[in-house]
């Protein structure tokens, strides 16, 4: 037995992982979420900004990221438009713009018609230039984001009017997926903005390879962290709580459920690779006292 | 053949022809969409009553209006002349419309309803079996390499290349190198709400060109070295672009968070008015301040295991041994989260496939599913 374990084929644990995947799937598991205090923090901050706040949304992700951070993306666009804010989209990846036209069908068109754009929300497009985007947008934003995915000036867009610089903004809410994303938004524009008299409020979504890097700047230099999937998950059970607090009796569309839908396969993969981890020492130990391996 | 290679062709072939059967039952893997005609008249707007009789006239402005009989059958953007001798221009624009909406549609058009408007759209349909076959093919490389794998590897990377360059060329060479270099042309040509640029930015622009043409000289050997200048340029302006924001951001940021902002010992007081009793407040001190500590002992610790000025025997190295502890619980977690990461890009690519591909299963009820094993077997629809 022990020589048959140590010799299994990994493509055994290949196909375990697809099925400790798939079966959920096709099984539409899915399993109550608790929020944490971090994604609490992080759906306060923004829930508690005045009315008709200006949060920037910068969705810095790609279709490569998307199954991780379209939930709370999705999420965050909603929350923001149940509350009132004026969003304005930006991306710095050349893929963002899909992602966030994606979120504006989905989200505002099809679920708040009332708001008109260049009033509620306007889409400013990609720009290129990493960092030196985020650094020209602190002095002086209308430069740096000339005009929107339409095409039109941002100076005929009636809620550019007030925005000067990212000073302007009451909250910078960053999807990231990578480089440039939440840590140099954090670097360029919310550590130097901390020491002012109202500083900028900021809430980052990253993926879950970047959130042990994020880690470190909350609770002091950001303001709520949403890590990977199970982020989105919390967060988005809070968004549909506060619905349903608001509309008791609301039913709560699928597509507001998503991040809690891929949570099902999550926790059967995660048990399955704990149990591997776990049967990989037992082998390894076994072996060793056996005198078969090293 | 070997007995094993035997099966796995007959599983293969039965897979394509059941796949096959569903499909040609329109039970999966179908997309359908529904025209909506744009037209647009152009119009003359009348001069304000307050302008000059000299003043240029209004600039003609396009409106919406009625699309005539049959516009949507007309290919591509058409022009036509309106009955007021306007300009009407017109295009047709599909959208996709949910399955389950065409299957409604079409049985009620069997019982006397209006006909079906939305149709089968083959691009879509073919570029969603493009993306499901793709898929396939990736997921092949976990058996082993294979040419179905190279093929698929090589057009994710071509198409992924050509997008950024395409994008490149409209959103950073057009409006900002053409634009500042050539405004009118652009203007004219792509971007009529391009502004005038102003002539430190076109000096700017040119400079940027010529740095960008030395650059591609990395790709003629004899004056390769051109290339080293524009290079220096972008290094330094990172670097120095880097530097102040890391000392900034990560090193005094970090250390304001590990020292001032984190105290060891946390003493809450009850606030008067809340339900917290003596008890409960006295352990959320204790857990505040075991958090803190443990913050304070781990940043100590795994700095002193990268100090390498003295040996790390004795007392330091049992502090440097602790050191690692902390970093490899760092890494578990971050090992972790990557984990998670994965399982869902995994997750989401099995969604597209049962989802949008197979039709087993339909969380967004987009295309009414026809239940795992029914569906397998084409059951048509009721």
């Amino acid at each position: 037995m022990l020589r048959f374990l140590q010799t299994l084929d990994r493509r055994w644990i290949f196909l375990a992982m697809g099925l400790a995947v798939a079966v959920p799937i096709l099984l539409q598991m899915r399993f109550p979420e608790k929020a944490t205090p971090i994604a609490e923090k992080a759906f306060a901050t923004i829930n508690d900004l005045p009315d008709g706040s200006r949060v920037l949304l910068a969705f810095d992700f790609d279709p490569a990221s998307e199954p991780e951070l379209g939930p709370m993306a999705t999420s965050l666009v909603r929350h923001c438009a149940l509350r009132g804010y004026r969003m304005y989209f930006i991306t710095l990846w050349p893929f963002g713009p899909q992602m966030i036209a994606d979120k504006i069908r989905e989200v505002i068109r099809a679920d708040f018609p009332q708001l008109v754009e260049g009033e509620h929300w306007v889409n400013l497009g990609f720009q290129a230039g990493n960092e030196a985007v985020m650094q020209q947008a602190k002095s002086d934003f209308k430069r740096t984001f000339p005009r929107d995915d339409r095409g039109i000036a941002v100076g005929q867009i009636p809620m550019m009017a007030e925005i000067r610089t990212t000073r302007d903004f009451a909250c910078l809410i960053a999807v990231s997926a990578g480089y440039p994303g939440g840590k140099e938004w954090v670097q360029y524009v919310v550590t130097p903005e901390r020491g002012s008299a109202v500083p900028l409020r900021a809430v980052v979504g990253c993926t879950g390879v970047q959130t042990p890097q994020l880690f470190p700047y909350y609770p002091g230099q950001l303001d709520g962290l949403i890590g990977a999937i199970k982020g989105a998950a919390e967060y988005e059970t809070l968004v549909n709580e506060f619905v349903e607090e608001r509309s008791p009796g609301t039913t709560i569309p699928e597509k507001y459920q998503e991040a809690v839908r891929r949570m099902g396969p999550q926790l059967v993969a995660h048990v399955l690779m704990v149990s591997l981890i776990v049967l990989g020492n037992v082998i390894y130990f076994a072996g060793r006292r056996r005198g078969t391996v090293a | 053949m070997s007995r094993q290679r035997i099966i796995w062709a007959i599983i293969g072939v039965l897979f394509v022809v059941l796949i096959g059967w569903r499909a040609n039952m329109g039970r999966m893997g179908r997309v359908y969409v529904e025209p909506t005609v744009k037209v647009f008249e152009r119009v003359q707007p009348e001069a304000p009553p307050w302008a000059d009789s000299g003043a240029k006239a209004p600039r003609p402005a396009w409106i919406p209006a009625t699309a005539p009989a049959g516009a949507v059958d007309r290919p591509g953007l058409w022009r036509d002349r309106s009955a007021a001798g306007g300009e009407v221009i017109g295009w047709t624009s599909w959208n996709e419309v949910d399955a389950t909406d065409y299957f409604k549609a079409q049985a009620a058009a069997r019982t006397g309803g209006p006909p079906v408007v939305a149709t089968l759209s083959w691009p879509r349909t073919v570029g969603l079996w493009l993306a499901a076959l793709f898929t396939l093919a990736v997921f092949s490389f976990l058996y082993r390499d294979n040419p179905f794998y190279k093929f698929t590897e090589s057009v994710v990377v071509g198409a992924s290349a050509a997008y950024y360059m395409v994008v490149g060329f409209w959103n950073v060479l057009v409006p900002k190198l053409f634009g500042s270099l050539v405004p009118t042309l652009v203007r004219d040509l792509v971007q009529p709400t391009l502004r005038e640029p102003e002539i430190a930015d076109r000096v700017a622009m040119v400079l940027a060109g010529v740095l960008g043409v030395m650059l591609l000289m990395q790709l003629v050997p004899k004056v390769r070295w051109m290339a080293v200048w524009p290079l220096a340029f972008v290094i330094g302006t990172f670097a120095g672009l880097k530097l102040y924001t890391y000392i900034e951001s990560d090193l005094l940021g970090q250390l304001r968070a590990a020292t001032a902002s984190s105290p060891i010992v946390i003493v809450k007081e009850i606030v008067p008015g809340t339900a917290l009793s003596t008890p409960e407040v006295a352990w959320q001190s204790f857990i505040a301040s075991l958090k803190n500590s443990l913050l304070f002992i781990g940043t100590v610790c795994t700095l002193f295991y990268f100090f390498f000025s003295m040996e790390h025997k004795g007392a330091a190295g049992r502090v440097a041994r602790v050191g690692i502890w902390f970093l490899m619980i760092t890494f578990g977690a971050a090992f972790g989260f990557t984990v998670m990461g994965r399982v869902t890009l995994l997750a989401k690519r099995f969604e597209f496939l049962f989802d949008d591909w197979l039709w087993f299963i339909d969380p967004k009820g987009v295309h009414q599913a026809v239940g795992m094993i029914t569906g397998a077997f084409g059951v048509p629809w009721s």
